[in-house]
């Protein structure tokens, strides 16, 4: 199998942006990620578009040229980006291609997410009664963590409040404003122990990476970072996930815990050796579970790392480094090709006010999302 | 007043004592809820009906503080939504079942509390048709 390179990276600023389709920010990401590897896009070889909202993410060749090239399409829920840059990474792997181009982009209407719950193998009736929400899902599985782990309000206000921060030193962020724990604690509580500045929102937004066979990446640019591996799970018997009416008793871990295992299995890598991490902070309560799912903690040791700030930039553990979705929105298409432009410029040391001290090695993305999907990669210089 | 279930097949109505209508695999005993025709476990197509425990235990809850979108189908506005208790509730040795509480303020909510099933009326249609829905309410201690 051939080893994937990443030689250019580039972003669409997330947020709010009028009239502006989701296809053209993801032609404007393509290009900016082509500017980034030196590239142009008749040298790029086939494609994988991500998006929640667009039918056809591939019509961005209608603005960049109409080449012919085989461009797919795939929605995956909040994993659906980790899916376009596995399926790109694969073709690579092996050998149907040399270089081709991951995209993910959306367009989110304002407000939580919905749709029709059959679609997601719940019962038509799960939306009706008022059950049909991620949100929920979430309030319940950080309250009966707190409730097992001795996790405090406060940790859930410190991880938004970190996210907001670092949303400040990007310029690409939808929200750049500090907000204080005390403001985060007594904004309108939306789903018990969950406020409304503990969740992220639904946006708009593009992401793209250009991905190259290993062996040639050196001819495109003199920093290649390396995708050493791209794991996607789906969640097991026993596991309570989002938009299930019911779980089973015999317990399972989640989707994530599979996923990280076999990613630091395949890369030959272990947590001990990740400097930048990214993982799915739909709200303040996910990140922490997902930090102990992803092997960066014990459970319950999140409530002393927060509090030693061992997760800001400067901190052993920096998580979420531009800001995660708490700062950034959703663009669900784009949202995991976000993380890992982010990683790319921790590990090249591009990351400007942000940028993790230590000449960072090894960066870290986890994806999880309806209705119960996870996607793990991991990234090295 | 005529008073009709939100969905067939989800709770046994009328009856005295209602329960709701899950399925168990008949190969490998997995159970589901509503029921559903193959195992989420095994599979296989043998799902059998089982009527689900009236009174179960709390093993985690959130609150719902904001109107849900569409297709949230209550008849509420903005203006006339009532915040309500979501738990996932233990019934029986095998399934825990998503449902309305009927308390919404944490403070009368705790893990492990007693809970038992109701039917309650969850919209009044225009020709005063009330639409029952089910949900779990804090059970009498010493039950």
């Amino acid at each position: 199998m051939e080893d994937v390179a990443i030689i250019g990276v580039g972003i669409h600023p997330f947020g709010r942006f009028g009239d502006k389709s989701a296809i053209q920010m993801g032609a404007e990401a393509i290009r900016s990620a082509l500017a980034d590897a030196g590239l142009e896009w008749k040298q790029v070889q086939f494609a994988f578009g991500g998006s929640c909202e667009v039918d056809n993410p591939d019509a961005v060749v209608g603005l960049l040229g109409l080449t012919g090239i085989p461009f797919m399409d795939v929605y995956n829920g909040c994993a659906t980006a980790a899916t376009a840059l596995d399926l790109t990474a694969d073709a690579i792997r092996f050998g149907k291609y040399d270089i081709g181009v991951a995209v993910g982009m959306d367009k989110h209407a304002f407000g939580a997410f919905t749709a029709d719950p059959v679609h997601y193998s719940a019962p038509p009736w799960y939306g009706d009664i008022g059950h049909f929400l991620t949100t929920k899902f979430f309030g319940m599985k950080i309250n009966r963590y707190m409730h097992d782990h001795g996790i405090s309000h406060q940790t859930l206000a410190r991880v938004a409040a970190k996210n907001y921060r670092n949303g400040v030193l990007n310029p690409n962020a939808f929200r750049r404003k500090a907000i204080s724990e005390e403001e985060i604690l007594s904004s309108a509580m939306l789903n018990y122990p969950l406020t409304k500045y503990m969740f992220c929102s639904p946006d708009e937004g593009a992401a793209a990476v250009v991905l190259c066979r290993a062996d040639i990446a050196r001819r495109y640019t003199s920093n290649p970072i390396y995708l050493r591996t791209s794991v996607l799970r789906t969640r097991t018997y026993g596991a309570h996930e989002v938009h299930s009416s019911w779980a089973a008793v015999e317990p399972a871990e989640a989707p994530t815990v599979y996923a990280s295992r076999a990613a630091y299995e395949a890369a030959g890598i272990g947590p001990g050796d990740v400097d930048v991490i990214q993982v799915q902070d739909t709200d303040s309560g996910a990140e922490i579970i997902h930090m102990a799912e992803n092997g960066f903690c014990a459970d319950g040791e999140q409530e002393k790392l927060l509090a030693e700030g061992a997760t800001e930039i400067g901190g052993r553990l920096p998580v979420n480094t531009d800001g995660g979705l708490i700062a950034n929105g959703e663009p669900v298409g784009a949202s995991g090709l976000r993380q890992i432009h982010e990683l790319v410029l921790q590990l090249r040391g591009q990351a400007g006010e942000r940028q993790v001290p230590g000449n960072p090695r090894v960066g870290y993305a986890q994806l999880y999302g309806a209705p119960g999907t996870a996607g793990v990669s991991i990234v090295t210089t | 007043m005529a008073q009709v279930p939100f969905a067939p097949d989800v709770f046994t109505w009328p009856a005295e004592k209602p329960q709701l209508i899950g399925a168990r695999c008949a190969s490998c005993a997995a159970v589901t809820f509503p029921a559903q025709d193959s195992c989420p476990r095994c599979g296989k197509l043998e799902m059998e009906q089982l009527l689900l425990p009236r009174e179960g235990t709390l093993w985690t809850w959130t609150t719902q503080d904001f109107l849900p979108k569409e297709p949230y189908a209550s008849g509420e506005t903005p203006q006339t939504f009532k915040p309500f208790g979501m738990g996932l509730v233990q019934l029986g040795d095998d399934v825990r079942v998503e449902g309305r509480l009927t308390v919404s303020d944490p403070k009368q909510i705790r893990f492990g509390m007693k809970l038992e099933l109701v039917i309650y009326p969850f919209r009044t249609d225009g020709d005063g048709t009330q639409v029952m829905s089910y949900a779990f309410a804090p059970a009498e201690e010493g039950n």
